[in-house]
Parts: C-alpha cells; structure tokens; sequence
C-alpha cells in the first residue's frame, strides 16, 4: 500500500467517527444536517479507480448505518456520488488537467472549480439520502427543504475545513 | 458468450454500481421491517460501546436535568402509593383477588444511550438487552409518556422505534370522551405529533388529553401521550385532523422503562383465535 493509501485509510476512520460521535447530534432548526463523510469520497486522489470508490463509498456508508440506525440508507447515497464522481471529474477538467496523484482540493484547483465540482455531487448525496429515506415523494417540500438546508450547512463546513487545511499547507 | 464477457467488462463500473445500489436497496427494504433481530444496527456490540462511552461524557452536562426529573418520579411514585394505601385500607382489602391482572406488567428501568429526534425514521438505543428480559415488541415509557416499542436487541442493547418514526402507529384514545384513534407522527416537528381517525361527531376540545388505549397489549392503559393543540375539521374529510403536543420532550430522553407484559401472549393468541373463528 502507498503512502497516500495508508492516508486515506486513516482519514476513513477519522470521517467515520467524526461523522457518528460529533456530527450526528449536530442538526441546525431540525432540517439542517453535516454530512461531512461525503468529502472523503470527494477527496479521494484524482485517478482512483471507479470500483475501488463504489467499494469505499459502500463500506463508509454501511459504518455510518450502523450508527444511524438506517441500514442500507447513507451505503446507497454515497454509492452513487461513487460512481458519479470520475464521471463528473471528467466533465469538469480545468484547463492543463488535474495534479498527478493529488486529491482534488479547493488548494490545487481554486474556489470556483471547487464549488462546482463538490455543489452537484452532495445536493445529489443529499437528495437520495434524504428521498429513499422518506420513502417516496408524499413529503416533497418539506424533504427537499431538508436537502437544501443540509447542502448549505455542509458545504459551509467542508469550505472551512478546506481554508483551513489550504493555510497549513502554505 | 465471449462477447458477453467483454460486454460486462467493459461496463464493469456500472454493473458493480447496479449490484451495490440492489443490495442497498435490499437492505434498506429489509432494515424496515418492524420486528427482528438483528446485527448490524447500533445494537451491537462495538457500535453500542463506542456510543454508551459518548454518551457517559455528555451525561455530565445534564446530571442537574437528570437528577431533577429523578426526584420528581420518586416524590410522585410516593405520593401514589400512599393513595392506594389509603384506598386499599378504606375497601378493607387485605388480599387482592387475581394476581395474575394486578402482576400485568413488568418494568425494566433502562439508559438512553443514542437518540435523534430529526430524521424521518428516529430510533433510540437503550443499554438493556435479552440479559435482562427483553424482547422484539415491547413496549417502552418514561415518566412523561409513551416512548416506543423495543425493535431488535442484542445480549446488553437495544434498538427502539420512537414515537417519532413515521412508520409507528400507536392505538390511543381521547381520555375525556373515549374516543379511539391512532397516534402517527408526520416527520416535521419533534413536539407534535398526529391524531387520526377520530370521526365526525367527536368534538375533540384544545387541552384534551390523549393517553394509550392499551387495545394492542403493547402498552399498558392510560400512558400519557399528549395533550390536543389544534383541532381542524375541513368539509370532506370524514376524520378530524389533529395535532398533539407531546408530553415527552424527545430531545431530553435520559431513563426510561421497558414495559414487560405478561398477559400479552394470552390476549394475542385469544385474539388470533376469535379471527380465525370468523373467517
């Protein structure tokens, strides 16, 4: 295993536990939720392998269940913003291509890329999360506020923590 | 055949997508059925160990709420018992005749130790498991009102639908008037929950309690659910629509008491055999 792998199986646990301990009891007006696991999928090295990031996906969705108590719910979301990420890398490729290796971060590819890339990809997270979790659409308002409430704080904290890690590396 | 294999190949990253996505699908269909027993829910035991460790380091930050409540239960607990005390002595009862009745219920005092309040599918997790005699089924409560049912356990945990889960119904029944509905909450507000069914020619009042009707062996008799806190009765609808304020603050759960009841076997299988007769 490389040097980043190792990292990244760390950062697994570190997600994992951040997410069920501190996050889970973070709910803002009751609508507002942190999903803040999505970002490791999000920021897992450019060319990762489709099917290593489903198998991820699934496995930190299938913790994240366990302590949600919503087997299958968060596995199923993150599964598609698996699959969906190396597609939508593609779409999105800034002029000169991406860093060989690196994840692709607000530091490497600039605030406007970042929000592009990371805004579709949790508002979709989101909307299947929250969608399968209702079971259907006999709620659609007040679900979707849910959703878009939930993708405002969590791209709130993911932007953060991305200034945050983009001064340590200066 | 060959060209079938390198067809999958080639689309291998959407059919391994397509096989997740049905197992999670299965699992998540699976994970709603009502009872069972299960292993991977925050039950077992290292999920139930990380949380019961969390937990006991934000108890500290409540013990005053806590400690409170406590004293209440006891005073009130007191004060009932010295009631019937009084009335046993007035009848002049020195025996009570069936105590199978009077020994209905048992209860089994227990610790939250996980709880939300803000998904659509709320449950409770509480450090009382098959070791101390529960099971799928049973009913649970707080000082404040009904709570529950228990969903799955394990050996020293276990998993409770709250009353929260828009998948649980409650049988209830308007104290003042008697009058039967079922308790459903709609997924929006913690503190309110639905009343339906009630019909017509009821005429519920704001400030009405709503208490267990105990029709399902579940739970006991006359557990507070709620009380009314806004009645609307629209031209069509042949039910009232009703909005119960909750007595529990579920945001605050700390003690609770499983409801062990011991007479919920007889009256199921009387009731599956008065059906059968029918039919």
């Amino acid at each position: 295993m490389s040097k980043s792998g190792i990292i990244h199986f760390f950062l697994f646990f570190v997600y994992a536990i951040a997410q069920v301990l501190l996050l889970k009891n973070l709910v803002l007006f009751n609508t507002a939720f942190c999903f803040l696991y999505v970002v490791f999928i999000l920021l897992l090295p450019v060319e990762t392998n489709n099917l290593l990031l489903m198998l991820a996906g699934f496995l930190l969705g299938f913790t994240i269940d366990i302590f949600y108590d919503s087997l299958g719910l968060h596995a199923m979301a993150l599964v598609v913003v698996a699959y969906l990420r190396n597609y939508w890398l593609g779409v999105i490729t800034p002029q000169g291509g991406y860093d060989s290796g690196l994840p692709p971060t607000l530091a490497s590819n600039g605030l406007q890329w970042f929000l592009i890339y990371a805004i579709p990809l949790l508002f979709v997270h989101h909307f299947v999360l929250f969608f399968t979790e209702a079971a259907g659409f006999s709620r659609f308002g007040f679900t979707l506020l849910k959703v878009v409430m939930s993708l405002l704080f969590t791209l709130s904290v993911v932007l953060i923590l991305q200034y945050f890690s983009l001064e340590r590396r200066r | 055949m060959e060209r079938l294999f390198k067809f999958v190949y080639k689309y291998r990253a959407f059919f391994t997508f397509l096989l997740l996505e049905l197992f999670c699908a299965w699992l998540v269909v699976e994970n709603n059925q009502y009872q069972s027993t299960r292993y991977f829910n925050s039950s077992n035991q290292i999920a139930a160990n990380i949380i019961s460790t969390s937990q006991s380091i934000k108890e500290y930050f409540s013990l005053r709420d806590i400690n409170t409540q406590l004293a209440n239960e006891n005073a009130s607990l007191r004060k009932k018992l010295d009631d019937r005390n009084q009335v046993i002595e007035e009848i002049g009862l020195s025996q009570l005749k069936n105590v199978a009745i009077v020994n209905r219920f048992e209860y089994i005092s227990a610790k939250v130790i996980n709880n939300s309040t803000s998904q659509y599918k709320n449950f409770i997790t509480i450090n009382k498991g098959i070791d101390s005699g529960l099971q799928p089924g049973m009913a649970v409560i707080s000082v404040q009102g009904a709570i529950g049912k228990v969903k799955s356990v394990s050996s020293h945990h276990s998993v409770l639908i709250s009353l929260l889960n828009i998948d649980d119904q409650v049988s209830s029944k308007i104290k003042r008037t008697g009058h039967f509905g079922t308790v459903q909450w709609d997924g929006t507000d913690p503190r309110v929950i639905d009343l339906r069914y009630i019909p017509r020619h009821v005429s519920p009042l704001v400030g009405d309690t709503i208490v267990t009707s105990g029709y399902n062996a579940v739970f006991p008799e006359g557990i507070l659910i709620g009380i009314i806190k806004e009645v609307k009765l629209s031209e069509e609808s042949p039910f009232h629509q009703i909005k119960v304020e909750l007595s529990q603050d579920f945001g605050k759960l700390a003690f609770v008491e499983v409801v062990k009841s011991n007479l919920k076997a007889e009256q199921d299988s009387v009731e599956v055999i008065t059906k059968g007769i029918q039919k």
